[in-house]
């Protein structure tokens, strides 16, 4: 016991003097909150819009005011030659075009039924697809209306109208904020947990004082938890740091209990914690580590649901996912802040976590070594 | 000099790496307070012998004792009885003077009283103490030095295993060091240091040169010198030496 206070007493008084460590535990949670949420966000603005319209009626210009009052389009031209609307899109003017043919108006009225040509931009797909989404819902609003208008005429058929309305449940304006930054922040605590534990192990490595130790009656497991507890700790510290920028800066209150939050970051953190254990008894320099670190990073962050919801990945994808810890924390992160939920809810979470950091620390223990 | 108790007893002990030996059965014999120089060229195999001494490799062939416990077997032991310190220089150099100190004697188990008394001594012998509070990386290397090997010696090792201690210092600062390792010996800490300054070689009680990770000679400087009829352990080293098969790193 008092070995492992000599131990811990050592790592604090090297990590006060590290002013690496110290910005990325207090920037690196206030740069990457107040900036991410805000440009990394799911939706679409300012799609392109050209209308080549060879109908100009009242009908067809009825539909391009419509198009064109929407905040989600801008309208970049209206012409009469598809030709022109296609070199638009060329030259990366517009994102859609919208034909309205030559008929129009008049298959509305005597055919009941009309078609419209709607040619999206691929090349930024998100833009192109979900700027055609908009547009095809717009258009059927338009259809409704027109249908409306028409009921009145004897000769239509009595068609009911279905309007579907949706209510966003647990994020009612869709804030996209809320929806970030718990994922953002957990991004930050698997950072300070997987970096900063392994690049320190083999920076006591690459100066030789870890070989110091290893002459030493210092025990194995008091070596070991004198590395984690320092930086499960300063995992809290970034943890706090960022719930409460979410609290001042976007008013992200937890619906549920914020020890919850607390408790599962805890056992993550271990889970993490022997992850970066494991990479610092692989590698020899600070270099081999990094790039091990990143290319875990990399996968843990694309396949943890922050920027890919995992319901849309492929199946394969979707069974990585389960052994990625960083999709467990955003989940449970959600769950709490978004929905209240409760102990038992996360309870799942917890088992897979648990077994994880078990899992982790065992295998990094049993590969640690004082000799060769 | 009467020796009675031996420290260190290697017998037939061997290390290798796959195919290649690096030390090659070795059999010596290092007594209670004697200072023992194990001199090789580069890549004789000065360093691997003393890291299965100290616990942190352990020996394809062969066994050891250190301060009486097995190498192999009680390696745990060994380490509560010895110092060592690293060619690598191992202190920490971010954190105070003061700080190693508190941390080196601690991780032995010294006791706050007693380490604070240690402290002030060590920082007078050193006279050091108007920097107590100074980070290790600002001070000079031969400092450093001194410092490393008097927290090396701070639970009063049985043994004190050096591993080429003065490397790159000025010869003043060399001649320092030694009258440090001269203290701890007259203390009764038994003195185990690779170096390959052949003028420190002088200083020892008994060296051993190692060629090809093999003991080609091991005796008093003076005996050497009779027996190789040479003036100096300088050309005794170099005429062992040349027969080297492998060429030094």
């Amino acid at each position: 016991m008092r070995t492992l206070m000599i131990l811990l007493r050592k790592e604090f008084q090297q990590i006060r003097r590290n002013p690496a460590i110290l910005r990325i535990i207090f920037m690196m949670p206030a740069v990457q909150l107040l900036i991410l949420p805000l440009a990394a966000d799911y939706e679409v603005k300012n799609v392109n819009l050209t209308v080549v319209d060879n109908n100009h009626s009242d009908y067809s210009r009825r539909l391009i005011n419509k198009l064109a009052a929407n905040d989600h389009f801008t309208l970049v031209g209206v012409t009469d030659n598809y030709k022109e609307a296609l070199v638009t899109i060329e030259q990366d003017k517009s994102d859609i075009v919208l034909t309205i043919p030559p008929h129009f108006d008049r298959e509305i009225i005597r055919e009941d039924e009309a078609a419209l040509h709607l040619s999206a931009n691929a090349v930024n797909g998100a833009k192109g697809n979900i700027g055609a989404a908009y547009a095809q819902s717009i258009i059927a609003d338009f259809n409704n209306e027109i249908r409306r208008e028409l009921l009145a005429m004897p000769r239509m058929n009595p068609a009911p109208v279905i309007e579907v309305t949706t209510i966003n449940r647990f994020n009612d304006t869709m804030a996209y904020a809320i929806f970030m930054v718990p994922g953002i922040l957990v991004i930050l605590v698997t950072m300070v947990g997987s970096f900063l534990a392994s690049l320190n192990i083999v920076h006591e490595k690459e100066v030789g004082t870890i070989e110091q130790l290893n002459v030493s009656p210092i025990k194995k497991h008091q070596f070991i938890l004198g590395k984690l507890i320092p930086f499960w700790l300063l995992g809290f510290v970034v943890l706090t740091i960022g719930l409460l920028i979410a609290r001042v800066v976007y008013g992200i209150i937890p619906e549920g209990n914020l020890g919850l939050i607390y408790l599962f970051a805890g056992v993550y953190l271990l889970a993490l914690l022997g992850i970066g254990l494991l990479i610092s008894t692989v590698s020899e320099t600070q270099q081999q580590a990094m790039l091990m670190s990143f290319f875990f990073m990399m996968i843990f962050i694309l396949m943890g649901g922050l920027y890919t919801s995992i319901d849309s990945m492929p199946e394969w994808a979707q069974v990585v996912t389960r052994f990625n810890p960083v999709r467990y924390f955003i989940e449970v992160m959600r769950m709490v802040i978004m929905k209240g939920s409760t102990f038992r809810d996360i309870l799942p979470n917890l088992y897979v976590i648990g077994g994880m950091a078990v899992f982790f620390n065992g295998l990094a223990i049993l590969l640690y070594r004082k000799r060769s | 000099m009467q020796h009675t108790e031996q420290v260190i007893q290697a017998v037939n002990l061997t290390k290798r790496f796959g195919e290649f030996t690096a030390v090659d059965h070795i059999n010596f014999t290092v007594h209670q307070g004697e200072v023992f120089g194990f001199l090789g060229a580069n890549g004789a195999g000065k360093t691997t012998a003393m890291k299965m001494l100290i616990g942190i490799s352990t020996p394809t062939e062969g066994s050891a004792t250190v301060a009486g416990f097995d190498i192999a077997t009680q390696s745990e032991s060994v380490k509560q009885r010895i110092g060592y310190m690293s060619q690598k220089f191992s202190l920490y150099e971010d954190i105070p003077v003061m700080e190693n100190i508190r941390f080196f004697g601690g991780i032995y188990g010294l006791r706050s009283k007693e380490l604070k008394t240690k402290a002030a001594a060590l920082l007078e012998t050193l006279e050091m103490g108007s920097h107590a509070k100074t980070l290790v990386r600002d001070l000079p290397l031969g400092w450093k030095q001194k410092l490393a090997f008097s927290l090396a010696i701070i639970h009063e090792p049985k043994i004190v295993f050096l591993d080429e201690p003065t490397g790159g210092v000025d010869p003043i600062t060399r001649r320092k060091f030694w009258e440090l390792i001269y203290a701890a010996a007259a203390r009764g800490i038994t003195v185990f240091v690779t170096t390959h300054y052949m003028d420190e070689a002088e200083y020892c009680n008994r060296i051993s040169i190692m060629v090809d990770g093999r003991i080609a000679a091991m005796d008093t400087p003076a005996n050497l010198k009779t027996q190789f009829q040479s003036t100096s352990i300088d050309a005794i080293f170099t005429q062992l030496a040349r027969g080297a098969q492998r060429s030094g790193d």
